[in-house]
């Protein structure tokens, strides 16, 4: 294939780009646009990473927020997907839920903190409490649009070859939603990330959010970029695994029309 | 007529105030290719749906004796389900593990796709996808085929090819046909007899029978004879006395 060389420059490009904001970053810290305290360079963000990761921290910083978000997420999930079917069935308890959904879904996440705090306090429930929030209203909204436009004929074609109720459910609707919410759950993923990082930094007292809350009141400006990069490489690697979903046979035809 | 299969005794279909049919009769028999034809939103797909028990007439009485299968407008193929899944729901009523894959096999061969069985619809050409539609819906010794605009997707040529494949295939496999078109040369091609349909509230105005063995050329005499009938019903072309199919010119 005449293409393959490209392809595998093409995968290089991502690299070149991060080496040219290294590059950047560097000679901005060179030229000391900024003060060093208020703008480390590369080489004491990769100092101050080091040092967080020798002390532990940061690893137990990353598992309490990892755990807070796939717990939010999964129960988010768990309860978002079923409503979503359930109101993508019922035209009639869809009109009478989709403004709420709608409402609530506007509203960021971050808007509940303070409730957040004063019902479960400070650690994992009130993180988790605040993902839940910000990836289930998402995900009913994904699911029943999904639902609703799957085309009529499939569930003629079921009837016509004798489908039975569960067999409706687990062979029809469900794949047929299937790349959508894919979709949404990407999505929604996302959030839940973003919201986490915020959370712990107001009702957290470890976590990555709380990291950086904590490095900035220390004013360790290294250790504060040093978390950032944290959180965007394990936001991308958070995606990617569900992108693996997107590669699954029987969803490609979402994606390939 | 001989061993009727289905029909339609003085049926009348109305939805709200809107008269589909009134006091329709038609009766099929055993094995006979029966095209549809009339004008847009007349209830030829209303007719289908009364065969298919999908819907229920206002009045009169519907028989239908045998295993049904439809094929749609457009695509009706589940999207997440190889052409072997989809080709396979056809033989879910058969018990028989073994049997089921014998036949799955046999369909396969049928619409010469053995070596797309893994592919999914979205990998498909369009006439392919029709083809894996009717061997979906000729699978599992059905008795009656039920055909709404089968072909009106496709590309003209493609069309042409897809009538051949169908008599090919209701040769080996023969079958109750009711085939409900806008394409009145694929009536003409395809049927045993033609029904014309009247503007709504539909009535027949004609019924022509062709009596031709399939495949038929598209440009034998016949046919086109029984398409100038067809148009001429529909007032798109003038009857005429001496009228020939061509004439050379020398």
């Amino acid at each position: 294939m005449t293409e393959e060389p490209l392809a595998t420059k093409a995968r290089l490009l991502p690299l070149l780009v991060l080496l040219i904001a290294l590059g950047i970053w560097s000679v901005l810290t060179l030229l000391k646009v900024f003060p060093e305290a208020v703008f480390p360079s590369p080489l004491a963000v990769a100092k101050g990473f080091g040092e967080e990761l020798r002390s532990g921290r940061l690893l137990d910083d990353l598992v309490a927020s990892l755990f807070r978000v796939t717990t939010g997420f999964a129960l988010a999930v768990m309860s978002g997907i079923p409503a979503g079917l359930w109101l993508g069935r019922h035209a009639r308890s869809r009109i009478a839920f989709l403004p709420a959904i709608n409402f609530f879904r506007s509203l960021s996440p971050l808007a509940w903190i303070p409730f957040a705090i004063l019902w479960f306090g400070i650690g994992d429930l009130p993180a988790i409490f605040l993902i839940f929030l910000a990836s289930f209203f998402p995900l009913v909204l994904a699911t029943l649009a999904a639902v609703a436009s799957i085309p009529s004929v499939y569930f003629r074609v079921a009837r016509d070859y004798g489908f039975g109720n569960t067999e409706l459910l687990t062979q029809v609707t469900l794949p047929a939603i299937a790349p959508q919410v894919i979709t949404a759950l990407r999505v929604t993923a996302g959030l839940a990330w973003l919201v986490v990082v915020a959370a712990e930094m107001i009702a957290g007292h470890d976590g990555l959010g709380f990291a950086i809350w904590d490095a900035r009141n220390g004013l360790r400006m290294d250790l504060l970029v040093a978390g950032m990069v944290v959180i965007g490489v394990i936001g991308v690697a958070l995606d990617r695994v569900l992108w693996r979903l997107t590669k699954i046979p029987s969803v490609r035809w979402g994606y390939e029309q | 007529m001989s061993n009727k299969l289905l029909g339609l005794e003085d049926v009348s279909v109305s939805f709200g105030q809107v008269v589909v049919f009134r006091h329709l009769s038609l009766d099929i028999s055993e094995s006979e290719f029966v095209a549809v034809v009339g004008p847009s939103g007349c209830g030829k797909t209303t007719l289908l749906n009364l065969f298919s028990g999908f819907i229920k007439p206002s009045s009169g009485g519907v028989t239908c004796s045998g295993r049904v299968r439809m094929v749609y407008q457009y695509d009706s193929l589940f999207p997440w389900q190889t052409a072997a899944q989809n080709i396979a729901l056809g033989l879910r009523h058969l018990g028989n593990e073994g049997e089921q894959k014998r036949q799955l096999k046999e369909m396969l061969r049928l619409i010469k796709l053995e070596d797309f069985a893994g592919h999914y619809p979205h990998q498909l050409s369009g006439g392919m996808r029709q083809r894996v539609e009717l061997a979906r819906a000729l699978a599992g010794n059905t008795d009656i085929l039920l055909l709404d605009e089968p072909f009106s997707s496709l590309d003209y040529l493609t069309r042409l090819r897809l009538r051949r494949e169908l008599a090919r295939m209701l040769e080996e496999l023969p079958r109750t046909v009711v085939l409900v078109t806008h394409d009145i040369e694929e009536a003409a091609q395809l049927a045993d007899r033609v029904v014309v349909l009247s503007e709504r509230p539909a009535r027949i105005c004609r019924q022509l029978a062709v009596a031709l063995p399939r495949p038929r050329e598209l440009t034998h005499p016949l046919v086109v004879d029984t398409v100038h009938h067809i148009l001429t019903e529909l007032g798109l072309e003038q009857d005429q006395e001496n009228w020939v199919a061509s004439t050379s010119v020398s």
